[in-house]
C-alpha cells in the first residue's frame, strides 16, 4: 500500500518537487526522492541548491516556498535525484550585523549540519580545488545495513582497558604491511584486528573521525619547508560524516559502510569503540575563518559571542560552540544519538568537555542542560560519557565536572601524580595511594564510582611513553612555532640522557620506567587508557604536541614490534594480567576495612615493612596489598594481590605481609629483573615468603594463591 | 549496462546428473543509474531451484547502489532456493566489497572451475 504524500505538487525549474517534513533533519530518502529539511532561528529565506558531483557551477537552485516553512524550518522533498551523483547545499538570506551577531549572506552556499556524507575532501592530503567556492560539500547516504545482530557490547566501563588510537597514525606506515590503498584508513585498523586482540585491549578510543579538514591552518614550516597539516583532527566540518579521507573507499563515497563494518567487525572481536568527539569548537574559526556551514546558517546561535559580536575563545581554537544554546544542545544530542544508534559506537570522549557547561556568555553553569540530557538520554544510556574535564578558557574541573552519576573523567591528577612519583620526586607517596585506588579523594565524596577515573600516563596531548623517559624538555621545533607550543609541565625525567643515547645504563632504566609506567597503570583501579604505540616504545623525538605531522614522526613503526617485541609482551602481560583478577577491577571504592570475614581489609598499605607503609614527604617506597576475598565488593573469589613499588635510586628490602594459611606468594611481575614477568598461571613461587629485595626504580607484582 | 545469457550442462558431482546452470554475464558499472535495470535483468533471468554463476569479470566499478542491488538480487535468489556463485571480481572491487563488509555474504570463486567446484557440479 503506497503512501498517499509521496507525489509531487510542483515543479520549480523542471524539478518536480513537494512539501516535506521537518524530521528527521538533513536529507532522507524517501520513495522516489530526497526529504531536505533545514532550520534557522534568524534566517529569512533559505534555497536549496543542487550540483552535479565535484561541479563548482550549481545545477539548480531551489527557492524554499514560504509554504514550505513549518517554524524555523525549511523542508521540501526533491524528486527524481541522482542520489549518488548530487552535491547539495544552501544558501540563507537574513540580517548581516557583526554587533548582532548576524553572518547571514546569499553569495556562500552552506553545508547542511545534518549532512551523512561530506564531499570535497574525498582522499585525505590531495590538493583540493581551492577555487571551488563550496569547499565541504553534502551528500547524500545509504543508511541501511545489516548488522546481523550487532549491538553495542556493554562491557562494565571498569572492565575495559582503552587503547587511543589515531586512525591514520596506526597503519599509515608502509611497514604496517597493510595493503597501499587501505594504509592509514578504517580498513587498516580492520587488518591489524589480530594485532589488538594479542595486545589484549577491548576498546579503541579512535581521535576525531567527523569529518575534518586536513588542509584547514596548512603551512610550510618557516625553516624545513615542510607541509605542516591539521593531522590530529580537533576541528570538526561535520557531525554527522565519517572523515572520507580516513576510508579506503571514500573515493567512492562508501565511508558509512566502512566504518560501519569496521565496528561490527571489532565488536565481533570483544572490542567497543570510543569516539573522541569536539563540540567546543568547529573549522570556522573566528571573525577570519571561513564559511562552512553554521556561521551562514544561524551564527548567533551557534556560536558564544561577545556583546561586540566577536567570538569568544575557550576552546583556544578560535570560536566556542554555544553548547548551552537551546538549538545547538539538540545538535548535540540528536548527533551522539546518530552515532550511538546508527552506527553502534560504545562510548565518546568529549575533547575540552567543560565548555559544554558554560552558557551562551561563557559562565560556568552549577547544572548544564546539556550535560544532564546526555547523562539521562534513553539512547546514550549505556553508552561511556568520558569528559576531558577541563577547558581552555580556565576551567579545571577533574573531580567536579557535573556528572549525574554518569559521566567519567580523564583523570590529569592520575597522569601527573604517576609520573612525580615515578621519577622520584619527594612528597609523593600520598598521592599515589589515592590514584592507585581509583582516586576516591576525588570522586568518593560525590558518589562516583572508581571507573569515573579514566587514568592514563599518556595520551596525544604531550609525551609518548619513550619520550616522557628520554626528555626533561619538550622539543617542538618541528611545528615551526618555535618551541613555544605544547606544555611545559611534563613531569618527565629522561634518565640521564637528553634523547638517544647508547649508555646501556641509561637504556636499561628507561625500559624499566617503561615497564613500571605500565605496571602501574595495570594495577590501578579506574580505568587505564593506553596510547597508540607505547606498547611498541614509539617516540616523537620530543615532541609533545605532534598536532600538525603527517609522517613518520606520527605513523606507528611496525618495525618496533620486532625490535621492542619484549616490551609489547610485558605490556601485553600487564594487560591480560589485569583482565584475568576483578579484583583489580572494583565497581565501587574500597572501604579500607575486612567486610568480607577474611581477615584482610579490602585494601591494606605497606611499605619496606609489612602493615607499615611510610607516608613521610621523602619517602620512596610504597606497597599495597588487596584482599582476594573482597574481589567485586565480596562477590567473586581472586587471588591475594601484592604490589611493591621503589621508586628511590637503592635497592631495598620489602618485608612482605602474611597470607591466610594453605597460601603462597608467586612472582608475576617484577620490572627489576629477568624476565620482567611470568605468562598468568606459571608465576613462580617467591624463594622467601617474608620478603624480598626490590630493585631501585622497580615495581614488582604478586599473586597470592 | 549489458546482461549476456547462457545456459551452461554440467554434472552433479555425487550423482553424475546432467544440470543445467545459468551463467550470467554482467557488463559495464552498476551504479545508481543501471542497478534497477541490472535487477530486472538479473531476476528475469533468474528461475527457483537452480544453480546460477553470475561472472563478474567485465564490471570494471560498482557504486553504494550498486553492492546493494547485488546483495538485494542475490538474497532474492537464493529465496528462491537457488544457489548462486560470483565469479571474477576484480581485485579493487573484491576489496571494497571486503572492508564495506559486503563480500560476506557472497559466495564467490575465483574462476569459472572454482565455481563449478562451489556449485557440486563437473563441468561435463
Amino acid at each position: 500500500m503506497d503512501r498517499i504524500d509521496i507525489h509531487p505538487t510542483h515543479t520549480v525549474d523542471g524539478y518536480k518537487v513537494r512539501c516535506g517534513r521537518p524530521l528527521p533533519f538533513g536529507a532522507t530518502l524517501v520513495p522516489g526522492g530526497v526529504n531536505f529539511s533545514i532550520y534557522s532561528s534568524y534566517a529569512i529565506d533559505c534555497t536549496l541548491v543542487l550540483f552535479k558531483r565535484h561541479q563548482a557551477e550549481p545545477m539548480v537552485e531551489l527557492l524554499f516556498p514560504e509554504e514550505f516553512r513549518i517554524g524555523n524550518v525549511w523542508s521540501m522533498i526533491v524528486f527524481d535525484l541522482d542520489y549518488e551523483n548530487t552535491d547539495y547545499g544552501y544558501r540563507m538570506g537574513g540580517p548581516l550585523s557583526f554587533q548582532e551577531g548576524h553572518w547571514f549572506n546569499r553569495d556562500k552556499i552552506l553545508m547542511d549540519p545534518y549532512a551523512k556524507i561530506i564531499g570535497g575532501r574525498d582522499v585525505w592530503g590531495v590538493d583540493p580545488d581551492w577555487s571551488d567556492p563550496y569547499q565541504h560539500r553534502s551528500r547524500l547516504a545509504f543508511d541501511d545495513f545489516d548488522w546481523e545482530g550487532d549491538r553495542p557490547l556493554e562491557i562494565l566501563p571498569e572492565d575495559q582497558v582503552i587503547y587511543e588510537m589515531h586512525v591514520r597514525g596506526f597503519t599509515r606506515h608502509p611497514s604496517s604491511g597493510v595493503k597501499e590503498s587501505q594504509r592509514g584508513t578504517f580498513a587498516g585498523i580492520r587488518t591489524k584486528i589480530p594485532y589488538l586482540k594479542e595486545l589484549g585491549v577491548n576498546a579503541i578510543e579512535l581521535m576525531p573521525v567527523f569529518e575534518f579538514d586536513e588542509f584547514e591552518n596548512s603551512r610550510r614550516h618557516p625553516e624545513t619547508g615542510n607541509l605542516l597539516m591539521n593531522y590530529w583532527g580537533y576541528s570538526t566540518v561535520g557531525f554527522f560524516a565519517p572523515k572520507a579521507g580516513y576510508a579506503a573507499t571514500g573515493k567512492f563515497g562508501m565511508q558509512v559502510d566502512e566504518l560501519k563494518s569496521l565496528v561490527k567487525e571489532l565488536h565481533r572481536n570483544g572490542i567497543e569503540v570510543i569516539l573522541d568527539v569536539v563540540f567546543n569548537h568547529t573549522a570556522e574559526g573566528n571573525e577570519n575563518g571561513p564559511y562552512i556551514s553554521f556561521r551562514g546558517i544561524d551564527n548567533k546561535t551557534y556560536y558564544m559571542l561577545t556583546p561586540e559580536g566577536y567570538y569568544y575563545n575557550f576552546s583556544g581554537c578560535g570560536n566556542t560552540l554555544n553548547c548551552n544554546n537551546p538549538v545547538v544542545r539538540n545538535v548535540v544530542l540528536d548527533c551522539l544519538r546518530f552515532w550511538a544508534a546508527e552506527y553502534h559506537i560504545d562510548g565518546f570522549r568529549f575533547d575540552l568537555a567543560s565548555i559544554l557547561g558554560r552558557d551562551p556568555w561563557g559562565a560556568p553553569l552549577a547544572n548544564p542542560p546539556l550535560l544532564e540530557t546526555l547523562a539521562f538520554d534513553p539512547i546514550l544510556a549505556k553508552c561511556k560519557l568520558i569528559a576531558e574535564a577541563w577547558d581552555a578558557g580556565g576551567l579545571y574541573q577533574v573531580g567536579s565536572f557535573p556528572a549525574y552519576g554518569r559521566w567519567a573523567e580523564w583523570n590529569g591528577k592520575y597522569r601527573d601524580g604517576i609520573r612525580k612519583f615515578l621519577k622520584g620526586d619527594a612528597g609523593c607517596v600520598g598521592d599515589m595511594a589515592q590514584r592507585l585506588q581509583g582516586s576516591p579523594d576525588l570522586y568518593a565524596w560525590a558518589g562516583r564510582a572508581p571507573a569515573t577515573s579514566i587514568n592514563f600516563i599518556t595520551a596525544h596531548d604531550g609525551f609518548t611513553l619513550a619520550d616522557l623517559v628520554s626528555y626533561n624538555d619538550k622539543h617542538n621545533e618541528a611545528n615551526g612555532e618555535y618551541n613555544n607550543d605544547g606544555g611545559n609541565d611534563n613531569d618527565s625525567w629522561n634518565c640521564g640522557a637528553e634523547g638517544w643515547t647508547d649508555d646501556p645504563g641509561i637504556n636499561d632504566l628507561r625500559s624499566r620506567q617503561m615497564r613500571n609506567a605500565i605496571a602501574l597503570l595495570m594495577v590501578s583501579q579506574g580505568v587505564p587508557m593506553l596510547l597508540m604505540g607505547d606498547e611498541l616504545g614509539r617516540s616523537q623525538n620530543g615532541n609533545n604536541n605532534t598536532y600538525c605531522h603527517d609522517n613518520d614522526l606520527n605513523w606507528l613503526n611496525w618495525d618496533l614490534l620486532e625490535t621492542n617485541r619484549d616490551l609489547f609482551d610485558f605490556v601485553s602481560h600487564c594487560i591480560h594480567f589485569r583482565l584475568a583478577h576483578p579484583v583489580l577491577r572494583n565497581h565501587n571504592h574500597f572501604q579500607n576495612r575486612d567486610y568480607a570475614g577474611s581477615g584482610y581489609a579490602d585494601i591494606t598499605w605497606h611499605g619496606t615493612q609489612a602493615w607499615q607503609a611510610n607516608w613521610s614527604a621523602d619517602s620512596h617506597t610504597l606497597a599495597f596489598m588487596l584482599c582476594g576475598r573482597h574481589a567485586k565488593q565480596a562477590t567473586v573469589a581472586d587471588d591475594f594481590i601484592y604490589v611493591a613499588m621503589n621508586t628511590h635510586w637503592q635497592t631495598q628490602w620489602f618485608e612482605v605481609p602474611g597470607l591466610p594459611s594453605g597460601l603462597t606468594w608467586h612472582v608475576a611481575a617484577n620490572t627489576g629483573a629477568a624476565p620482567a614477568y611470568f605468562p598468568l598461571g606459571t608465576e613462580p613461587p617467591l624463594e622467601n615468603q617474608q620478603g624480598l629485595l626490590v630493585r631501585d626504580r622497580s615495581v614488582v607484582i604478586l599473586v597470592g594463591r | 549496462m549489458e546482461l549476456k545469457l547462457q545456459t551452461l550442462t554440467a554434472n552433479l558431482l555425487d550423482t553424475q546428473a546432467l544440470t543445467a546452470v545459468t551463467l550470467i554475464t554482467l557488463v559495464g558499472d552498476i551504479d545508481g543509474n543501471t542497478a534497477p535495470g541490472v535487477q530486472a535483468d538479473v531476476l528475469a533471468a533468474a528461475a527457483p531451484d537452480s544453480k546460477m554463476i553470475l561472472d563478474m569479470t567485465e564490471v570494471p566499478y560498482m557504486s553504494s547502489a550498486g553492492l546493494r542491488v547485488l546483495l538485494a538480487v542475490y538474497r532474492q535468489m537464493t529465496a528462491q532456493n537457488s544457489q548462486v556463485v560470483l565469479v571474477g571480481l576484480a581485485e579493487e572491487i573484491r576489496d571494497t566489497m571486503e572492508v564495506t563488509g559486503f563480500l560476506d555474504f557472497f559466495t564467490t570463486a575465483a574462476t569459472l572451475d572454482e565455481a563449478y567446484g562451489l556449485l557440486q557440479l563437473q563441468p561435463v
